[in-house]
């Protein structure tokens, strides 16, 4: 138990070495996030618009979720090499399946009659999507956002195995040099900035519905609308 | 092993209940109170009454699913206390609104789960099941498939006879027919009936629909709010002569018109056919005395003229001799 | 840089084919040679690795949720215990328990253990929880005991869920399963973890990353079989 308890302090006392190291797991996060709501969104969104290529979106979720994440890490770093560019197009090969599995199920799932509704009133269908179905998807779409946010954040620190910046795995996987208090200090603030990010997700998916939409979305519920599962996280 | 025995087949058992009290607890009124009444072998009694009147309750305490607090019921003379509550249950056949039926299990398997759960032989099991497929009009195809697969009217139908079974004594039944609509509930009714001719249960059938308690019941109890009986008699009596205002509200203002729709002509002593007006309509036998009035009263005719199966004329009705049907006790 | 112990053995370079000591893309060769004495034997133990861990994790979650499915109150301890152990970082878990277990596969299956509870446990739950009303009064009412009403009536209709939760559970606790080489040298992660030491040894990262990869793709459609076969009435809609 000491260790555990001994992680606290730890972090106090080396704050600028967490700071540093938090600065790189975000950087790292933050850029393959970015990355693969690029690639995703516009894909599962358009596939959603025009209602194709369900079954592939769904299977190509199912698929994203199954693929374990070192082996992917391992894989490319024997296409790309060593490096923390290898990293973050992991994470985004991992990343993309949940959000654009996710951004399909959000638009696919507008009601069709609302959409009509549009049609016959005479919006076009650039409009169609920017005023009626990207509105309605978006508590959705966010869901698979946030979900891959806090799996990329989780998953950083394996860079730290496979011979890359890993951020905040950088102390958890150097026991020799941070001592077990330092593991648990860092670990402890992979934890926390899972949550936060949660939180945040959570948040902004709360800001994004809309107004008339308010109260009648169980919020937990839509996470894990897409893979019809009660339970669908990050992997730690 | 004994109980068993002594729900076994075939029969039917008098179920009594006398002065049973069923308090739920945290609610002030009682929601059954001081209820007697008894319920003869193979007969059907149908609780009505509006809701929240106790009528769930009290059907619910035949089977235990709900302990009274005073009082006693008796099936068959043993109080269901000294039963063991699984095996009670096992002998009392239960059709509930929702139906209930078990999705993962296909037809056949959803009425042979109680057979099952008391031992009998697999031929035994699959003669049973076979036959009550048929009575009750489904094809033998549909014993393979699942729930999902059956129509709402179907559904309630295999519910209907997964509670006969396993050849009960007793059936409770809460509302079966109320989720159906009026063409399918009626067709439902029917073969009720005619089941219940087949098979003569003692039946306790909840409803609020007066009229299915008219139409179903051998007697009716009709409860009011607080879980009191307000009135326990044949449908006939009850219409007949309401023992006060709520029940006299509850069957309707037409209530003399519901007492004619339950006999038929062939029932009643029927005017000499002297003189026959040449244009009086037709009717048969069969015809039941509310129907024949309508016939009267749309046709403008004084008279009716009832034949018989062979088309020989039976009698002759008239609208006065109807009005002292009314008047009668 | 940071990372595993050095490797004990590097690989054969020496008297290798030209492919090998080249480093080209792929060495079938290789492959071929080391089938048997390393990639296999590391699938296996993959294989064993996953398969205690979602059984064990299985057991014990599904035993929680028979008990939160009637006390209400037992659900919130367990979701708590089960979340805080999901959020650890699985790298930062596995060091945390050597003192006790040391480096050993107990550690290895603590670890993977814990991190199945939650996945299973919730979705199991709420497989209970779905199981309608009127089902279980119609089972009461006909006579069936508590224990029949659990086995023949909820637990059958809660399989969807509960195998939804399996196939989570199954792919996750592979993918954990090739970071515990970190700690305890067996199982896919091993030749992995080896051949980033000695050189990025491409042939051994495809051939063991590829393994664990299909590994899990295969552990998923299995199961969604297993499901199909085990949920015969989920599939045949009305037509
Ligand atoms: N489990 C329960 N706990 C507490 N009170 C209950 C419970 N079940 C029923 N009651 C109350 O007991 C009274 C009788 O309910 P019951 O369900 O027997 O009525 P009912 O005649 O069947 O009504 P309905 O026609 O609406 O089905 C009502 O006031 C009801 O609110
Ligand atoms: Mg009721």
């Amino acid at each position: 138990m000491r260790p555990v308890i001994d992680g606290f302090p730890w972090i106090t006392d080396n704050l600028s070495l967490v700071f540093d190291k938090t600065g790189v797991h975000l950087l790292i996060a933050v850029l393959a996030l970015l990355i693969s709501i690029a690639i995703a969104m516009p894909v599962g969104v358009w596939l959603g618009h025009v209602h194709r290529g369900g079954f592939a979106a769904i299977n190509i979720s199912n698929v994203g979720r199954a693929l374990p994440s070192l082996a992917v890490i391992a894989i490319l770093i024997g296409v790309i090499g060593l490096g923390r560019n290898t990293l973050i197009v992991a994470l985004v090969v991992l990343a993309v399946p949940v959000i654009l599995t996710n951004a399909y199920v959000a638009v696919d799932t507008v009601d069709r009659d609302v959409v009509d509704a549009a049609r016959g009133m005479g919006l076009r269908e650039r409009q169609i999507l920017a005023r009626v179905e990207l509105p309605l998807g978006l508590p959705l779409l966010f869901a698979g956002i946030r979900t891959a946010a806090v799996f990329v954040v989780a998953t950083v620190p394996l860079g730290a195995l496979t011979g890359t910046d890993g951020g905040l795995g950088d102390i958890i996987a150097n026991q020799a040099s941070y001592r077990l208090e330092g593991v648990v200090g860092a670990a402890i603030c992979v934890a926390v900035l899972a949550l936060l990010i949660d939180g945040l997700f959570a948040a902004i998916q709360r800001a994004v519905t809309p107004r008339g939409l308010r109260g009648q979305i169980d919020f937990a519920a839509v996470q894990t609308a897409a893979a019809s599962n009660p339970q669908e996280e990050g992997t730690p | 092993m004994a109980d068993r025995k002594a729900a076994g087949a075939g029969a039917a058992a008098e179920i009594v209940f006398s002065h049973v009290t069923k308090h739920y607890p945290g609610r002030r009124a009682a929601a059954v109170k001081d209820l007697s009444l008894v319920v003869p072998a193979g007969e059907i009694c149908v609780l009505v009454g509006p809701s929240g009147a106790g009528k769930t309750t009290a059907m619910k305490l035949v089977n235990r699913l709900i302990d009274f607090d005073e009082g006693d019921i008796t099936i068959d003379g043993r109080s269901i206390r000294e039963l063991d509550a699984v095996e009670l249950r096992r002998g009392i056949g239960y059709v509930i609104q929702q139906i209930g039926l078990f999705p993962h299990m296909t037809v056949g398997d959803n009425i042979a789960v109680v057979p099952r759960l008391l031992g009998w032989p697999k031929q035994r099991i699959r003669e049973r099941v076979a036959e009550l497929v048929e009575l009750v009009g489904l094809e033998a195809g549909d014993r393979d498939r699942y729930p999902s697969q059956l129509s709402g009217g179907q559904r309630q139908r295999v519910g209907l006879v997964r509670a006969l079974a396993a050849e009960p004594k007793v059936m409770l039944m809460d509302e079966p027919f109320g989720a159906l609509d009026p063409i399918t509930r009626d067709r439902l009714q029917n073969e009720f009936l005619r089941l219940h001719e087949v098979e003569r249960k003692t039946v306790i059938f909840v409803t609020h629909d007066i009229d299915e308690a008219i139409k179903l019941g051998d007697r009716i109890a009709i409860l009011r709010e607080g879980g009191v009986l307000a009135q326990y008699d044949a449908p006939d009596a009850i219409l007949a002569s309401p023992a006060d205002d709520f029940v006299a509200r509850f069957v309707g203002a037409d209530r003399g018109l519901k007492r004619l729709a339950l006999r038929r002509l062939s029932e009643i002593e029927l005017d000499s056919p002297n003189g026959i007006p040449p244009d009086a309509p037709r009717t048969s036998l069969q015809t039941t005395i509310r129907d024949a009035l309508s016939l009267m009263l749309t046709e403008g005719a004084e008279n009716l003229v009832v034949v018989d199966d062979s088309g020989e004329v039976a009698g002759l009705l008239s609208v006065g001799r109807v009005s002292r049907l009314l008047a009668e006790p | 840089m940071s990372g595993p112990p050095p490797p004990v053995v590097i690989p054969n370079f020496g008297g290798a084919s030209k492919c090998v000591t080249n480093n080209d893309l792929f060495c079938a060769d290789w492959v071929q040679h080391n089938w048997g004495s390393t990639l296999q034997p590391a699938l296996l133990e993959h294989l064993r690795l996953t398969l205690i861990a979602v059984a064990i994790g299985f057991v014990i979650a599904f035993a929680a949720a028979v008990v939160a499915r009637r006390l209400r109150f037992v659900e919130h301890p367990f979701t708590l215990v089960g979340a805080l152990l999901y959020t650890i970082p699985s790298i930062a878990l596995f060091q945390l328990l050597v003192p006790f277990t040391g480096l050993t596969e107990t550690t290895v299956e603590i670890a993977l253990i814990g991190y199945t509870l939650l996945i299973l446990f919730r979705n199991t739950l709420a497989g209970f929880q779905a199981v309608p009303e009127d089902v279980l009064e119609a089972a009461r009412g006909m006579g069936l005991r508590g224990r029949e009403i659990l086995w023949r009536i909820e637990v059958p209709l809660a399989l969807p869920a509960i195998m939804a939760g399996l196939r989570i559970a199954t792919v996750t606790v592979i993918s954990l399963a090739t970071v515990a080489a970190f700690i305890d040298d067996e199982g896919l992660g091993s030749p992995i973890f080896r051949a980033i030491q000695s050189n990025v040894f491409k042939t051994e990262l495809f051939a063991a990353g590829g393994l664990a990869v299909a590994l899990a793709l295969f552990a998923d459609a299995f199961l969604v079989l297993v499901q199909r076969l085990v949920t015969p009435w989920a599939r045949r809609e009305r037509t």
